[in-house]
């Protein structure tokens, strides 16, 4: 009788843990890694790495207007402001949100820089989006909370909990970058939160071509609440919110008068800064036919680099952004990133 | 809180857990708090229904039991004065006295699932009626049809029928009755177990035996398997093909008849086996609903075991009391005399038949597809009546042709293609279009060339890993169904440790890496506990 229990408990405690061996290991590998397909997985990831070995005094939050048009370490270079972008593929006001209070969990800068784009948008749009912006981000309250503001009706808490659940068929499209990153470390694909593109495709203007005119041009309730939240929540850390709009105004993404107004109003009636760069590109230096890679929609890094110049006067002379260099601790670090920066920068230039 | 939901799983575990933990005389009481909470998850609404159900049909039980007892004890006191006649007459006047509470508690809740379910269908069908006549019509109200009505409706009037007849006795304890109409793992889609089988077991007090847990562990694996792996997956070609009713003809509905047979096997016997596997974890033994269907040489043994608690119960409650009433016996008597004794015998078993067949169809569904679904199902099984003097003269002449295991398989075939183009009208729910598909595999040859061509897969929408996963997933389903005619071949594996250990870890990988859920799929509920 007690060899038999034996038995039976010697085979279920090995198949027990073979079983979750198994299964971990077909979690690891089944995962997305993203880094040559979808890159823009990685970027909410990368920030902890950054955050352990530097904090920053400005932080840039929102879609991919942000990930595409300031670059860090430029601000760094020419301004000395230690920064990242908090910026993910169509990252959604909620997102934006909990990514902010994520990184209050870990540092408090000074100025909060939030790119308005995404206020148009009131529901979740897509499940691939929300998986972007919140499988890499570190388990919390925050991330649970921001996985319920996101999710779908077709998703489910479990497979962000497991997310094998969610990838148990991509075995089928598994590339050897899978294996290779299931068990070792990933490369880092962003510099410090900017996502570098050098590809050059110019916006071509098409006779007649228009935004389509909408129904309604309110400003989703959803969004404008998560956008009152973030600005409580930097008012009670003391940070300074920045709102701005990138200087990009597709006919797709395009920045509608109406909202513009809306969000003066909002800014006027809580003393907050807005910057809408879109009739400043001129000044900016911005010209599409060379700073975009995608036909006017983001600009490429020569677009970015004089974008970030452009912003980082303005932290400097309007809002205090403080000049860092002369810490030396932490100008080894961004120079490390500085460099890294260049050198693909000129690896992409001279490929 | 579908059976396949993480929800679910986390709910069933829990449930043991405290199963097992708490005082044993308490353990029905966990399962009924645990029952409630399952049907609550699905809508409060739905509450109000069965519970109008479980007190209705319980004062009901206890009024036959009442009655019962007072009549039991008068001719107790009474036996040794009265004649055998009188006796007679005393017992043929005491069932008159019990009648009321019998009818009273059917009629009342089959009026409940009449209205919840049928109205529309009804009142549709009325509305079609007026156009022909050019009047507007009535509104079609949308009506809430509260989960697993058909089921617990079946469970309580077969209760109370039971108790009618003398066959159980009436649960005094309210509480106790209620858990045996909704005990979570088969309020939703059966089986559908009798009280004297089921009840009794609820209040034994159970121990957290290996074997139980083994046996019933596996089957739920086992059930989940042919969920997941089996049934979904293959749902996704059916879905393709009866979306395109006009383009995907011929060749196609063939697929369609052998495909929504693998959906609806692994569907329905999946469910019962996570049900009847969840039950024996707890210690309880739920009657078996198949029996190897699609190995059955003809439309009446399939019947006798497909979904056999259901069969058992139109068989038992409809049939059966239908074919013995008077009415019957006087159309019977009647057709004898006017037309002659071959028609006299037959008229009233086809028509009790009939009658049930059709009901057993509208219980499937309120639509026209199901009602001639059953009508079909009746019809086979009396055409096959009659021509059986032919196949006796048959069987006569090649009497070694009966035990032959090819021609077993002959008639197993043909039933399975019987069972499974009727089957079809489910996949369309439209009677016309059904038969249209279907005679298009007689006159539309042209789609065979899309075997050749590769478009085949496309055109089903799967992928060809999903299709060697049906085609596996059948085979390995197959095998242990053909294994398991001498002894469940789950209970030879759960007998041995190492055997148990290595399936439950195989079946999990499988179920989790290679099933259809999740998204990117679309894994539907299970049919029967969405459709009833």
């Amino acid at each position: 009788m007690k060899r038999t229990y034996i038995i039976r408990a010697w085979a279920l405690s090995v198949a027990l843990l073979l079983t979750v061996a198994i299964l971990i290991c077909a979690t690891l590998i089944l995962q997305p890694k993203y880094v040559s397909a979808s890159p823009e997985g990685s970027l909410t990831e990368e920030y902890y790495a950054s955050v352990k070995e530097t904090n920053h005094d400005v932080l840039f939050i929102g879609d991919c207007e942000v990930y595409e048009s300031f670059v860090p370490a430029i601000l760094w270079q020419e301004y000395g402001i230690s920064s990242y972008v908090r910026g993910g593929a169509q990252q959604l006001v909620w997102h934006s949100y909990y990514m902010l209070e994520d990184a209050l969990r870990y540092e408090t800068p000074k100025t909060v820089v939030f790119n308005v784009l995404a206020l148009k948008y009131g529901e979740p749009q897509k499940e691939a989006y929300n998986r972007l912006a919140l499988d890499g981000m570190a388990w919390s309250k925050t991330k649970l909370d921001a996985i319920h503001a996101s999710k779908t009706d077709e998703e489910s808490l479990a497979s962000y909990i497991w997310p094998l659940l969610r990838y148990h068929s991509r075995w089928k499209e598994l590339t050897s970058e899978d294996f290779r990153y299931a068990f070792a470390d990933k490369p880092t694909v962003s510099h410090s939160g900017y996502l570098m593109q050098t590809d050059i495709v110019p916006y071509e203007y098409q006779e007649g071509q228009k935004p389509r005119p909408l129904a309604d041009y309110t400003l989703p309730q959803t969004a404008m609440d998560y956008l009152d939240r973030m600005r409580s929540l930097c008012e009670e850390k003391g940070i300074e919110l920045i709102l701005i709009k990138a200087p990009t105004d597709s006919i797709f993404y395009h920045w509608y008068d109406e909202w513009d107004e809306q969000i003066t109003a909002y800014a006027e009636k809580h003393r907050l800064s807005y910057y809408n760069f879109i009739p400043l590109a001129d000044e900016i230096g911005i010209d599409m036919t060379t700073d975009t890679y995608d036909a006017g929609v983001h600009l490429n890094v020569y677009g970015a680099e004089k974008m970030t110049r452009y912003f980082g006067k303005i932290l400097t002379e309007n809002h205090s952004a403080p000049d860092r260099r002369g810490d030396t601790a932490l100008a080894a670090v961004w120079d490390a990133r500085l460099a890294a920066y260049e050198a693909e920068k000129t690896a992409a230039a001279h490929p | 809180m579908s059976f396949t939901s993480a929800a679910f799983i986390l709910f069933a575990v829990l449930t043991l857990l405290i199963y097992y933990t708490v005082p044993k005389r308490g353990q029905w009481i966990v399962l009924l708090i645990s029952s409630f909470l399952f049907y609550l998850s699905a809508g409060g609404w739905y509450l109000p229904f069965i519970l109008v159900t479980i007190l209705s049909t319980w004062l009901c039980a206890l009024g036959i039991r009442r009655r019962d007892r007072l009549d039991e004890d008068y001719l107790a006191a009474h036996k040794a004065d009265m004649t055998k006649e009188e006796r007679k007459a005393f017992k043929n006047n005491a069932k008159k006295k019990k009648r009321p509470y019998l009818v009273g508690g059917l009629v009342f809740n089959f009026a409940i699932l009449g209205v919840l379910k049928y109205t529309g269908f009804v009142l549709s069908g009325v509305n079609d009626l007026l156009a022909i006549f050019g009047s507007k019509g009535v509104t079609v109200p949308s009506l809430i049809l509260p989960l697993g009505i058909s089921y617990y409706i079946f469970r309580s009037t077969a209760y109370l029928i039971d108790v009618y007849w003398g066959k159980t006795e009436a649960e005094g304890n309210i509480a106790k009755y209620a858990l045996f109409i909704s005990f979570f793992p088969a309020v939703l889609q059966g089986p559908i177990s009798r009280h004297k089988d089921l009840a009794p077991q609820f209040f034994t007090p159970h121990n957290a035996e290996w074997s139980n847990l083994s046996e019933g562990g596996l089957r739920v694996l086992w059930g989940f398997f042919k969920k997941v792996v089996i049934a979904d997956t293959a749902m996704i070609a059916v879905k393709a093909i009866v979306a395109s009713p006009d383009t995907m003809t011929g060749m196609y509905v063939l697929l369609l008849i052998i495909l929504y047979s693998a959906v609806i096997y692994g569907d329905f016997t999946g469910g019962i086996d996570v049900t009847i596997g969840l039950a024996r974890m707890m210690g309880l033994r739920l009657a078996e609903n198949f029996d190897h269907p699609f190995a059955s040489r003809s439309t009446q043994e399939y019947w006798n075991r497909w979904h056999i608690t259901m069969g058992s119960y139109f068989t038992d409650y409809v049939f059966n009391p239908l074919s013995i009433s008077a009415p019957m016996k006087k159309l019977s008597k009647w057709s004898k005399d006017k037309l002659g004794r071959g028609v006299g015998m037959r008229l009233p078993v086809y028509l009790a038949t009939l009658i049930t067949w059709f009901l057993t169809g509208l219980w499937h569904g309120a639509s026209w597809n199901f009602i001639v679904w059953g009508l079909l199902n009746g019809a086979v099984i009396l055409i096959s009546r009659e021509l059986s003097p032919l196949y006796a003269k048959f069987h006569k002449k090649f009497p070694s042709l009966k035990d032959r295991a090819a021609y077993g398989g002959f008639c197993a075939v043909r039933t399975f293609f019987l069972m499974g183009t009727i089957r079809i009208l489910d996949c369309y729910r439209d009677v016309p279009v059904t038969f249209m598909a279907f005679g298009s595999v007689f006159y539309d040859f042209a789609s065979w060339g899309d075997l050749a061509g590769g478009k085949l897969l496309q055109s089903l929408g799967l992928e060809l890993w999903q299709c060697i996963a049906i085609a596996l997933g059948t085979l390995v389903v197959f095998l242990v169904s053909h294994r398991s005619k001498t002894r469940p071949v789950l209970t030879e594996i759960s007998e041995r440790p190492w055997l148990f250990a290595c399936s439950c870890a195989v079946l999990i990988l499988v179920i989790l890496i290679f099933g259809c859920y999740g998204i990117g799929f679309d894994a539907g509920d299970f049919i029967y506990q969405t459709q009833f």
